[in-house]
């Protein structure tokens, strides 16, 4: 019984974070049909922004639980910055054009920002870990586990509950609902779709620095970071059905079950779970969990 | 008058700087006449991780260890035995080349070192896989060519080489040696658990740990064992498989970040106070994460370097240096540098006093680095294994325990040494049947 308890609740962990990660690329991608493999420049951004706000933050001696609201700015800021600038100053111009070739500039954008960073903030690790150990520990299942995940997952359920609200219950999330099923269509009837990438994207850039961010306490910021989880959110957002926000999270649900589940019972096959996973569900459904018919045209 | 005055001045200083550069050409003229036959310089490829993972806690310190270790001894300010400048009077010269980027790319890397910037040697390497692919390579150059850092015990069991060396001990004193700490300090040990990265290091440093403990006491259960992903980042399922199976002792081989956030995430979840951790690459973590370490942890240094070096002049000698370029101590991938440099430059000298005087060929150089026993900031390194190419060293661990303020590092307590005959199997025999068969001719205290 404990062993099923403690499965449930790392799964529910490691799924709030796959959510944040994965959450990002897959609205980028249901909205300007552009896989961004800068995503995860966005995480690291987030990452060293964190870090370093937080760092700042301790040093200056201020009230330290108000270090997870410097998280949150960070991630807004690096997110509000960096989306539009990525979005107005280089996607823009790649509309329309081949997918592979969209997928090429965002890998040689993916690069340019990794030495970016090694230029602001060099190759020693950053370390912001005391927001981790804050908030105390909680007994589930006999073992010891650090509220700090347990926040990991509110942001995570709060991060989609907003967005789900934002794309189903206001105007504008209508208009971006009307340009992921139509772009152009959607210009015919008058819908500002320039207006609706940027904030799409800078959504998203949010969400990726959001997910660096929150990760930053748990980890030695250093350079490199980014490619283990760009990998990650493309299985993820594959297994959901690119461009489906519940079929992210539903992916990040099951990868997360299904990889604790291994580690606790045959750790060796724990590299290869999330492949398995993607592959049982791609057998059953090719586009995914959540994918929307397409329609070919010709 | 002022700007006059000024002109003046830089005249003079512009004066001073050309003459004492010709002296400076002089000196090396000269210096590289004392030995007959020898070059203006010596060219060194250092190859090393400048970008990806490995750089921050192994590749720049490494190569930074090499930079004022060259300067230092091209200046003859070097401490005896290694007090003559450059080596043998000819001063080196440094070409620093990016270890990432693959195996295939290092050996293309390698041939362009040789065939096109004409390096003389080349010191390099800390992936294991890289030194499996360069060394036919360097073979196949005739280039002699010295494996730093790199940890698998394969390179000199498979075959044997020529040209090739390797001035530290391999993966097997790290993980035997924590199978005797463990055995000294929980003498009931009766559970054992790793957590490993997933690929080759990991996974080989696991199996020696778990089998030389299974040799040494074999009651031993073996509760979990956990392989997450390379550079994984998040490892709450994986302690929480090992907080729930409370094994006595777990052993983990994580390095660099993954280490620190291993530790990190570790700490607030009891893992340290409920069963002894043993982190064999530990060292690297103790200047970073300061007094945020938990006691109770052994840490080891891959041989007895950084927290773990000996007390002696060389050491001294080599941190200050160190620190007084790069503002931290070395780590223990710092110290494996001093031991290829530091071995290069005592082969040269002994191959030179071996031709009367005159430079050697490289032929003549490996004679004479073969079985070479010289000392290093780590103390005496043998060329014993693997025909004469494979160092040994003796493998050290420590308990955490407070905080120092005055090293800004946590101490270490309950240190045991275990020499080197203790944790390298004989000459000639395969490590994997050396701890299979109990370790016959195993020599420690």
């Amino acid at each position: 019984m404990n062993t099923l308890i403690i499965i449930a609740v790392d799964g529910v962990i490691f799924a709030s974070w796959l959510f944040l990660i994965s959450s990002g690329l897959t609205l980028i991608y249901g909205v300007m049909r552009i896989l961004n493999i800068a995503h995860g420049s966005l995480y690291t951004l987030g990452a060293y922004a964190g870090a370093s706000l937080v760092i700042a933050y301790f040093g200056r001696g201020f009230w330290p639980q108000g270090s997870y609201l410097v998280l949150l700015g960070a991630a807004l800021v690096v997110g509000l910055i960096s989306g539009p600038l990525i979005e107005r100053g280089l996607l823009r111009w790649m509309y329309g054009r081949d997918q592979v070739f969209q997928l090429l500039v965002t890998y040689a954008l993916f690069l340019i920002l990794e030495d970016v960073v090694k230029l602001v903030w060099g190759v020693n690790p950053y370390y912001a870990y005391k927001p981790y150990g804050l908030l105390g520990q909680v007994r589930l299942g006999g073992i010891i586990y650090p509220w700090y995940s347990f926040l990991l997952f509110a942001v995570a359920l709060l991060a989609g509950v907003l967005l789900w609200l934002f794309v189903t219950r206001t105007r504008f999330g209508r208009l971006v609902v009307a340009v992921i099923y139509d772009p152009e269509i959607s210009t015919a009837m008058g819908v500002n779709v320039s207006r609706v990438f940027v904030v799409a994207f800078t959504l998203g850039a949010m969400l990726a620095a959001l997910g660096g961010a929150f990760t930053a306490p748990m980890i030695a910021v250093v350079p490199g970071i980014a490619v283990e989880v760009i990998v990650l959110a493309f299985a993820v957002v594959v297994i959901g059905g690119l461009g489906s926000l519940e079929g992210a999270a539903l992916g990040a649900l099951i990868v997360g079950l299904v990889r604790a589940a291994m580690v606790h019972v045959f750790p060796v096959l724990e590299l290869f779970t999330i492949y398995l996973v993607m592959a049982v569900v791609l057998l059953v459904r090719p586009h995914g969990l959540f994918a929307r018919e397409e329609v070919r045209r010709i | 008058m002022r700007p006059l005055k000024q002109v003046l001045a830089l005249k003079r200083w512009v004066v001073m700087v050309l003459v004492s550069g010709m002296l400076s050409l002089i000196s090396t003229e000269a210096a590289s006449q004392a030995v007959p036959g020898a070059p203006s310089h010596l060219k060194i490829g250092i190859v090393s991780f400048l970008s990806g993972a490995a750089a921050s806690p192994f590749g720049i310190p490494s190569r930074n260890a090499a930079e004022v270790l060259i300067e230092v001894i091209n200046a003859g300010k070097a401490p005896a035995p290694y007090d003559k400048p450059g080596i043998g009077g000819v001063p080196i010269r440094a070409v620093s080349i990016d270890e990432a980027g693959g195996a295939d790319k290092q050996v293309a890397e390698l041939r362009r070192l040789v065939l096109d910037e004409k390096v003389d040697l080349v010191i390099g390497y800390i992936s294991s896989a890289d030194c499996l692919a360069v060394a036919p390579v360097a073979e196949e150059l005739k280039t002699l060519t010295v494996l730093f850092d790199c940890g698998t015990n394969r390179i000199f069991e498979e075959k044997s080489y020529k040209y090739v060396f390797r001035t530290k001990g391999h993966q097997i004193i790290d993980n035997v040696g924590a199978a005797r700490y463990v055995r000294k300090v929980k003498p009931n040990l009766k559970t054992i658990a790793g957590i490993n990265q997933n690929y080759a290091w990991g996974q080989d440093s696991w199996a020696t740990f778990r089998d030389s403990v299974l040799k040494l006491k074999p009651d031993v259960r073996v509760v979990s064992e956990q392989f997450p992903r390379l550079f994984a980042g998040e490892y709450s399922a994986e302690l929480s498989a090992l907080l729930a199976a409370r094994p006595d002792v777990i052993h983990s081989s994580f390095w660099g970040g993954d280490l620190e956030g291993l530790v990190i995430q570790a700490t607030p979840r009891g893992l340290a106070e409920q069963s002894l951790l043993v982190l064999t690459t530990g060292d690297t973590m103790l200047p970073r994460l300061e007094r945020d370490i938990p006691p109770g942890v052994v840490i080891a240094a891959r041989g007895p370097h950084g927290a773990l070096a000996p007390k002696s002049k060389l050491n001294d000698w080599f941190v200050n240096i160190y620190k007084d370029r790069y503002g931290v101590r070395p780590v223990y991938p710092s110290y494996h540098m001093s031991q290829a440099l530091l071995g290069v430059k005592a082969a040269f000298e002994k191959a030179i006093a071996a031709n009367k005087g005159r430079w050697p060929t490289i032929v003549q150089v490996i004679a004479a680095f073969e079985h070479l026993e010289f000392e290093t900031p780590s103390g005496p390194i043998k060329m014993v294994l693997g025909k004469g190419h494979q160092g040994v060293e003796p493998s050290v661990f420590g308990i955490t325990g407070p905080f120092d303020p005055a090293t800004g590092e946590v101490k270490l307590t309950n240190v045991i040494e275990f020499p080197a005959e203790c944790v390298n199997p004989p000459e000639g025999m395969a490590s994997e049947d050396w701890i299979k068969r109990g370790f016959p001719g195993a020599k420690c205290p």
